[in-house]
């Protein structure tokens, strides 16, 4: 089987966007690796409040929906589409000028 | 893995800082080289894939969970170079939109995630590519084994940043083995995650798996050499 670029890139999005969407929710809330040895070796409490706490996507959560779960799902979502937008933009300019 | 601010003082960071600024220099010159316009839509694509991989962690003990990284999986899809910048735009789009990752710490996480992961990475899936025998199965199974290494390098990333400057008062090394042992679990799950995402890839467009090109650094062709089997 093998399918165009174009529709590799959709599916991949695809996939990605109901990951980010129904799958982020379930996901596990315990601190990570370093957040655990952090804590376990006490320099934890050493992490500054982020500067961009505030921010309307802050935390993984859209300000202002309500449900958690929807909240999580939602940033998600928009942060698969915001990086799909910058990575591409970025990478058209990056690109070699020979045609491919 | 994403340090927050504090947990490493302000020269380090700055430091890290100025490592990735050279990396990611480095990194844009020698993408350019073979980044051709029909693959940017794939890089996008795997930065935003990579950013919602890293959205699901998975509990790995008792009250600790860890993430997908995604390093190595850039890089052996779009190579070395390309990987570094696609990591570079997950680690900024996080720091900057989502507040995860701290902002002076920005320098710290694109050396241990977007630098020392893909790279570090990249190398050891060249290594054991070269003892596995060529084809599919060879190529899938390299990657997952580098892949839980590059998470191990990333790890080793961050006790450097804090032997050089960590703000807490525990010693380095029991830092170090804390964080070997908890990334070792989380490596794995890394490893299976990057040999699933590869072995997909593989199946529909090998021609897309830069890694599985006869020639190491150079462009992936048309057809892809590592179809074999």
């Amino acid at each position: 089987m093998k399918v165009g670029l174009r529709v590799f890139v959709l599916a991949g999005m695809a996939v990605s966007l109901l990951l980010a969407l129904l799958i982020s929710p379930l996901a596990s809330g315990a601190p990570d690796g370093l957040e655990k040895v952090a804590e376990e070796k006490g320099f934890l409490a050493n992490a500054a409040d982020h500067s961009f706490s505030d921010g309307p996507l802050a935390g993984y959560s859209v300000r202002g929906v309500g449900s958690e779960s929807f909240s999580t799902g939602l940033s998600g979502v928009m942060g698969v589409l915001l990086t799909f937008g910058v990575g591409y933009g970025l990478f058209m300019l990056v690109r070699s000028k020979s045609p491919g | 893995m994403h340090i927050p601010d504090g947990f490493i003082n302000a020269t380090t960071s700055l430091g890290a800082g100025l490592v990735s600024v050279g990396g990611l220099g480095f990194s844009l010159r020698r993408a350019k080289e073979f980044l051709e316009e029909r693959r940017a839509p794939l890089a996008g694509l795997l930065a935003a894939f990579i950013f919602a991989l890293q959205m699901l962690n998975f509990p790995v003990a008792a009250g600790t969970s860890g993430h997908f990284m995604g390093g190595l999986l850039a890089a052996v899809l779009v190579g070395p170079w390309v990987a570094v910048l696609v990591m570079a735009v997950v680690l900024a789009m996080q720091a900057l939109l989502f507040a995860d990752g701290g902002l002076t710490a920005l320098g710290l996480n694109i050396m241990n995630l977007a630098l020392i992961a893909p790279l570090v990475g990249w190398v050891v899936f060249l290594g054991v590519r070269k003892v596995l025998p060529s084809g599919r199965n060879g190529v899938v199974l390299a990657s997952g084994v580098a892949a839980g290494v590059s998470v191990l390098a990333a790890a080793g990333g961050f006790v450097l940043q804090y032997a050089l400057g960590g703000t807490g008062s525990a010693a380095v090394g029991t830092v170090a083995g804390a964080m070997a042992a908890v990334h070792l679990v989380i490596g794995v799950g890394e490893g299976v995650i990057t040999a699933l995402a590869i072995g997909a890839v593989m199946a529909v467009r090998p021609d897309l798996v830069y890694g599985a090109s006869g020639v190491a650094w150079a462009p992936a062709p048309q057809a892809a050499m590592g179809e074999g089997l």
